[in-house]
């Protein structure tokens, strides 16, 4: 069910540009506006859920662990499963951003006849997971020979690693190769397995088919249905130097296809769990050092609170206890 | 409203990442972009009648690296050495003698395009490079 409405939604949205851009002539709608428009709801929305994040309280330290803790001098502390220092902090979030380390702990359960309980080794999401944010990022950094005149030179070597291979006369991009297999095995993954199927939701799998979407028609563009790039370009530039035109060679519906799909997933981006982007980073079980026997953290904000002690009630009602023969502490 | 104890080191985490997500729009800021355009002025050019590449302009802008694949996958593997082009005319496949016999001032055109967009076609790894006409 939530495969067929988020393959649908994506299929409209190529439908919208077929018949926006194709049929209508609106080059400049979906050349100019749109990214403008996905561009400042990206922005907006990245820093309001940023901002509401950083409003939610954090008193206590509420780490999750997954080794020894600091205790005694003479037993090995685990520096990043259970960091005791804003370096180890650093550290485990750095591992965790850039090499995925918690879901490389990632296990398959079953239960066998017995009953058992069985973990089998299940590496495959970690590096599916792996090889797929990372060909995202050095694909989009890639794109900055777009968006960059003159281009950086850290740009084209990075074009030059990843295109090393050659087939025929071009680069062909290890990454393009890897970003479709993996986004391919994570969406197998999520159909196959049944209780992953069964917990999946229209959330889950529209920004799969819609990235999906994205890097096929990339891919189309590059190595079948080939576009104008110098043209490309200079709606690219328009757009980066607020100088927007359509250039006058005109552009592939295919290009558009590529580019309104991008606007969305920016658009959609801030308002669905994409934003784990940002979300891991402030994720107080993984960000904060479980150093709560070592220190006292006291809440911040909490209020003085007015109390009455015992001495302070005795003093008051001394006269009137001794009367009714209840003890006292100082006479 | 909330306190927020980390607030100054979220907001500085925000303000980097925007500021790198920006990197497009403060990089050529002050830097003089101008569309390429590549010069059609050559002698050879300027002798043609009809001024009309091997097919038509369009299809050039956007498929000229794939026709010089595929030529030099004919010449060099089939020997074919004559291409019939879209409109029935017949030209010598050759990058030397068709190509750069109309379109020899490399850098005012070839260049033009390529540096804009970035990138490095390594035609000149086998070819020789053109010396420029004056």
């Amino acid at each position: 069910m939530g495969i067929l409405v988020s393959l649908l939604a994506v299929i409209v949205l190529i439908l919208i540009v077929y018949l926006g851009v194709g049929v209508a002539n609106l080059q400049f709608v979906f050349g100019v506006i749109v990214p403008y428009v996905a561009m400042v709801t990206f922005f907006a929305g990245i820093i309001y859920r940023v901002m509401k994040w950083a409003s939610a309280p954090v008193p206590f330290r509420i780490p999750t662990t997954g080794g020894q803790q600091k205790s005694l001098p003479w037993i090995t502390a685990a520096r990043f499963d259970n960091p005791y220092t804003t370096a180890g902090v650093i550290g485990r979030i750095a591992l965790e951003v850039l090499l995925f380390r918690s879901l490389f702990r990632n296990t398959r359960v079953e239960l066998r006849e017995g009953p058992k309980l069985a973990y089998y080794w299940e590496k495959w999401l970690w590096l599916a997971a792996l090889m797929f944010h990372w060909s995202f990022l050095i694909i989009l950094l890639r794109h900055l020979r777009l968006f960059t005149d003159p281009v950086p030179y850290f740009v084209s070597l990075l074009e030059g690693i990843d295109g090393f291979l050659r087939v025929g006369l071009q680069g062909l991009f290890i990454t393009d190769i890897l970003i479709v297999a993996a986004a391919t095995y994570l969406f197998i993954r999520r159909v196959i397995i049944p209780q992953v199927r069964y917990i999946s939701l229209p959330a889950d799998y529209f920004p799969l088919f819609l990235i999906l979407g994205i890097v096929l028609s990339g891919v189309l563009m590059r190595y079948f249905f080939r576009v104008d790039v110098t043209a490309v370009k200079e709606l690219a530039m328009g757009l980066v130097t607020f100088s927007p035109k359509v250039p006058e060679e005109g552009i592939g519906v295919l290009f558009y296809t590529h580019l309104f799909l991008v606007s969305v997933l920016g658009a959609y981006f801030p308002f669905s769990k994409l934003v784990h982007m940002g979300g891991i980073f402030l994720t107080p079980t993984r960000n904060l050092p479980n150093n709560s026997r070592a220190f006292r953290h006291i809440n911040p904000w909490n209020y003085p609170v007015k109390v009455h002690s015992y001495e302070e009630y005795e003093e008051e009602f001394r006269e009137k206890m001794k009367k009714v023969g209840l003890p006292v502490e100082k006479e | 409203m909330i306190r927020m104890r980390d607030k100054p080191y979220i907001i500085l985490g925000l303000v980097i990442f925007l500021g790198l997500l920006a990197f497009p729009f403060w990089y050529n800021v002050g830097k003089a972009s101008a569309a390429p355009e590549p010069s059609l002025d050559t002698p050879a050019i300027r002798q043609l009648s009809q001024k009309q590449c091997v097919e038509a302009r369009s299809y050039m802008r956007k498929s000229h690296m794939q026709l010089l694949n595929d030529w030099r996958n004919w010449v060099v593997r089939d020997g074919d050495r004559i291409y019939v082009a879209e409109n029935g005319k017949k030209y010598e496949i050759s990058l030397q003698n068709s190509c750069l016999q109309c379109h020899s001032n490399k850098a005012q055109f070839c260049d033009q395009c390529h540096n804009y967009v970035g990138v490095a076609p390594d035609c000149w790894t086998c070819h020789i490079e053109p010396e420029e006409n004056k």
